[in-house]
C-alpha cells in the first residue's frame, strides 16, 4: 500500500515536468525519455491545435485598366485548406495567380485549419479603359485587289496626252482611289508608266515618265491627295505581252497602278 | 540655145549628177574606215619544240586582228608560194628580176598572183619555258631586205594557247601601230544581259570571250556608259525603285556612291571626256532634261531647257564642249547638239522617222546612231553621219532591229546590237559594215559600250 502511493507521486511529478516541457516548447533540450506510461493511466489531454495564419493576400498592381492583369499573392501557415473566390478555387499554401477582373473585385482567400478558419481581402480596382477603336470596317478585299481592280489609262503612240477613253477610265479610278485612300489610311499608290517596243528604251524612259505623271496629274485635280500617289516610269522594261502587232503595242502604251513602295 | 551650149549644160548636169551621188553615197564611211587598202600576206608561221603545239591559235589570232582591224586587204592563203622565209636572213635576191625563188625573194610576194604589198612572218620558239615569238612585217614592194623590214621584235609569252594568243595579239597591234590605228587588244565592252533572269551589267572582251557578270541587284540595270579611262561605269538602275544614276568601280568592282537629286526619273549617264563629270536626263522639272554633276552627283546644273523629253547627252570626247543628245522638242525622238552651257540647240537628224543612240567617234567629227528613217516605226538601222556637214550613210539594212551603236577606242569599230538572228544580241563590226562578228549568245543581250 505505501508503495503504491509512492509510486503515484511519482507519476503526478513526471506528468507534471513532462507537460511543463511540452509547452515551453521544442527548443529546450528533450528531456530524458519518459518511462512507458501505466495501461490503466488516462492520456493527458492534447493542446489545442493553432488557429491558421495568413501572412499575407495581396494584389499587385491593386489597380488596373480593363483587360490588364493583377497578381494575387498569398502566404498561408497552419491552414489545410485555402480557397480563394470569384473562381480561382482551391489553391496551395503559398502561391501566385494572375486574374482578369473585368470590374472591380475584392477576393476573398479563406484558410482553414484545425485551429479555425481565417479570411482575408485583396481589391482589385479596374478602371474604365480609353475608349474602344473603331470597329474594323472588315474591308471586301485586301489593298493589292483593290489596287488591281482599277483601270489602266491608254495613250496614243509617242504621247502622253488623256485621251478621252483614258479620261473615262481615270474619273471612274479617282473615285476608287479615294475610297481606297479613306479606307487603307496609310497606302500609298503608285501610277507606273509604260510604253510599246518600238521607240528606244532610253527615250521611253522618258515618255513612260511622262504617262505617270500626266495620269497623276489628272487624278490630282479630280481630288486625289498628291501626297498618295507616286509615279515611276519602267519605259518599255516590263511589258504585259511581246507580241509585235497593234493590239500589244496599245495594251502596253498605259499608265497602271500598283501598290507603292 | 545652140548646140555647143546644150552640150556644155548636159556635161554640168551629167557630172553634177555624179558628184551629188558620190558625195551622198558612202563618203562618210570612206572618211573613217579608208578607201586604200594595203594587200597583205599573213602565211602560217611554224614553231619549234613545245611552241608548235599552240602555232594554230597563235595563227588564228594574228590573221583575225589584222583582218578585223580593216585595214588590209587580206590577200589569200591559197595563194601564197610553198617556202616561207623565217628569218630576214633567209630572203634571196632574185638572179634576174621577176625570177621566182619560190617564195624565198620579197619579188614572190609583191607579183602575181600574191600582189602584196606587205608579208608578216617569223617563227616561235621555246624558250626557258616561254614562248618566244620572233616576228617581221616587211614591204615587199622594196628592192632588197635591207629596206624592207617594218617591225621586227621579239614577244614573250606563257607556253600555253593563252600566251601564243597574247603574243599574236601584241604583234598585230605593233603592225596596226604602223598605220596609226590603235588595236582593240585589251579593251572592253560593258553591256546588259537578262541571262540570270534579271537584267544586269556584264564586260566581255571585244571577241566575245571572258563574259563576266559586273552587277547581282536582281532588279533592272540597264544603259551603262564607261568612263574614258575605263575604270568607272555609270549606268541606270531601278535597284532602289525608281531609276537612278549607279556607278561602279571596274577595278575593285565596288559602288561608289552618287547623289540621285530627288526626281521620279535619273537615267542615261554619260562621262565627260576629262573623266570628270557626268551627264544625264532627269525629270525633276517635270520632263527629263540634261543635266551635268560631279562624280559624286553634287554641283548639279541644268543644261537643256524645254517641254520635251530630252535623254542620252553624249560629249564631243575632241572638243569636250559640243553635246548631242535626243529629244522629242520637234515631234518624233530626233538627235540634236548644243553648246555645254545649252546655247545653239540645233537638229542634226532631218526630222524623217525616230533617231536615238548618239556615239561620238573618238575623232570628235562624226556620230554612229540608230534611225528608222525609211523604215516602219520602230525598226531601227544604223547610220553614221558628219556633224558639221550633216551627211549620213546608212550600215545596215533591216536586218532586224539595230541599235545602240558604239564606238571601239580604234574609231574604225561599232559595237551594236541587233535582233537579226531573232533574239536581241550584240555583235561588233568595222564602221562600213562588214566583218561583222556576233559576241553574245546565252539570254537577251543590249546596249553595249565599247571603252578602254
Amino acid at each position: 500500500m505505501l508503495l503504491k502511493r509512492k509510486w503515484s507521486v511519482i507519476w503526478i511529478a513526471i506528468v507534471l515536468v513532462a507537460l511543463v516541457a511540452f509547452t515551453s516548447g521544442c527548443k529546450k533540450k528533450a528531456p530524458p525519455p519518459p518511462p512507458p506510461p501505466p495501461p490503466v493511466q488516462a492520456a493527458p489531454a492534447p493542446p489545442p491545435a493553432p488557429a491558421p495564419d495568413i501572412a499575407e493576400f495581396s494584389a499587385e498592381p491593386s489597380t488596373i485598366e480593363r483587360g490588364q492583369s493583377s497578381t494575387l499573392k498569398w502566404s498561408v501557415s497552419n491552414a489545410t485548406e485555402v480557397t480563394i473566390d470569384h473562381g480561382v478555387g482551391t489553391v496551395q499554401p503559398n502561391g501566385t495567380k494572375s486574374v482578369f477582373p473585368s470590374e472591380t473585385t475584392t477576393y476573398a482567400l479563406r484558410a482553414t485549419g484545425a485551429g479555425g478558419t481565417m479570411n482575408k481581402t485583396a481589391t482589385v480596382t479596374v478602371t474604365a479603359p480609353p475608349p474602344p477603336p473603331p470597329p474594323p470596317s472588315a474591308p471586301k478585299a485586301s489593298l493589292s485587289e483593290r489596287i488591281s481592280s482599277l483601270q489602266d489609262a491608254f495613250y496614243d503612240y509617242d504621247k502622253s496626252d488623256i485621251r478621252e477613253d483614258a479620261r473615262a477610265a481615270l474619273t471612274r479610278d479617282a473615285e476608287a482611289l479615294k475610297s481606297i485612300i479613306q479606307e487603307f489610311s496609310s497606302a500609298v499608290i503608285t501610277v507606273e508608266g509604260h510604253c510599246d517596243e518600238r521607240g528606244s528604251a532610253e527615250y521611253n524612259l522618258g515618255l513612260g515618265d511622262r504617262r505617270a505623271t500626266s495620269a497623276k496629274d489628272f487624278l490630282v485635280q479630280l481630288g486625289v491627295p498628291a501626297d498618295r500617289l507616286k509615279t515611276i516610269s519602267y519605259g518599255k522594261e516590263r511589258p504585259v505581252c511581246t507580241e509585235s502587232n497593234e493590239e500589244c503595242w496599245q495594251r502596253n502604251r498605259r499608265a497602271h497602278f500598283s501598290a507603292g513602295q | 540655145m545652140n548646140k555647143k551650149s546644150w552640150f556644155t549644160a548636159t556635161f554640168f548636169l551629167f557630172f553634177g549628177i555624179i558628184a551629188f551621188v558620190w558625195a551622198q553615197e558612202g563618203s562618210v564611211v570612206i572618211k573613217i574606215v579608208g578607201s586604200q587598202r594595203p594587200a597583205i600576206a599573213v602565211p602560217d608561221l611554224r614553231g619549234s619544240g613545245a611552241a608548235q603545239n599552240f602555232m594554230e591559235a597563235f595563227n588564228d589570232t594574228l590573221y583575225r586582228d589584222l583582218l578585223n582591224s580593216g585595214l588590209f586587204e587580206m590577200r589569200p592563203k591559197g595563194m601564197y608560194p610553198l617556202q616561207v622565209p623565217q628569218r630576214p636572213e633567209e630572203f634571196r635576191q632574185p638572179p634576174r628580176p621577176g625570177a621566182s625563188l619560190g617564195g624565198m625573194a620579197l619579188s614572190d610576194w609583191s607579183s602575181p598572183p600574191v600582189q602584196a604589198n606587205f608579208l608578216t612572218t617569223g617563227y616561235t620558239a621555246e624558250q626557258n619555258g616561254q614562248i618566244v615569238l620572233y616576228g617581221w612585217l616587211f614591204d615587199v614592194g622594196q628592192p632588197d631586205i635591207a629596206n624592207a623590214q617594218v617591225v621586227g621584235k621579239r614577244y614573250f609569252g606563257t607556253l600555253d594557247e593563252a600566251g601564243a594568243r597574247k603574243v599574236a595579239h601584241e604583234f598585230a597591234a605593233d603592225i596596226l601601230a604602223h598605220w596609226g590605228a590603235a588595236s582593240l587588244y585589251g579593251t572592253k565592252i560593258y553591256f546588259v544581259s537578262d541571262r540570270t533572269g534579271h537584267k544586269e551589267i556584264w564586260s566581255m572582251d571585244p571577241d566575245g570571250s571572258n563574259q563576266k557578270q559586273l552587277t547581282s541587284f536582281k532588279s533592272i540595270s540597264i544603259m551603262p556608259a564607261v568612263s574614258p579611262d575605263g575604270s568607272k561605269i555609270a549606268f541606270t538602275s531601278f535597284a532602289r525603285g525608281n531609276p537612278a544614276i549607279f556607278i561602279l568601280s571596274t577595278e575593285t568592282g565596288r559602288r561608289l556612291s552618287f547623289y540621285n537629286q530627288v526626281a521620279s526619273l535619273n537615267a542615261t549617264p554619260d562621262f565627260t571626256p576629262d573623266g570628270k563629270q557626268l551627264l544625264y536626263a532627269s525629270s525633276a522639272s517635270g520632263y527629263a532634261q540634261i543635266y551635268v554633276a560631279n562624280l559624286d552627283g553634287s554641283g548639279l546644273k541644268r543644261i537643256s531647257s524645254s517641254r520635251a523629253i530630252e535623254v542620252e547627252p553624249k560629249v564631243n570626247p575632241k572638243t569636250g564642249n559640243d553635246i548631242v543628245f535626243v529629244s522629242g522638242r520637234t515631234g518624233p525622238q530626233q538627235i540634236f547638239r548644243m553648246n555645254f552651257d545649252g546655247t545653239g540647240v540645233e537638229r542634226l537628224t532631218n526630222g524623217e522617222g525616230e533617231a536615238s543612240n548618239p556615239s561620238w567617234n573618238p575623232d570628235g567629227q562624226h556620230i554612229a546612231f540608230s534611225w528608222t528613217r525609211g523604215y516602219a516605226t520602230g525598226n531601227f538601222n544604223l547610220f553614221l553621219m558628219d556633224v558639221a556637214t550633216r551627211q549620213y550613210d546608212q550600215l545596215t539594212h533591216s536586218e532586224g532591229r539595230n541599235e545602240n551603236p558604239s564606238w571601239a577606242p580604234d574609231g574604225r569599230h561599232l559595237v551594236f546590237m541587233s535582233t537579226r538572228s531573232g533574239s536581241h544580241q550584240i555583235y561588233t563590226m568595222l564602221a562600213d559594215g562588214t566583218q561583222v562578228h556576233q559576241l553574245t549568245t546565252s539570254g537577251r543581250n543590249q546596249t553595249p559600250v565599247w571603252g578602254k
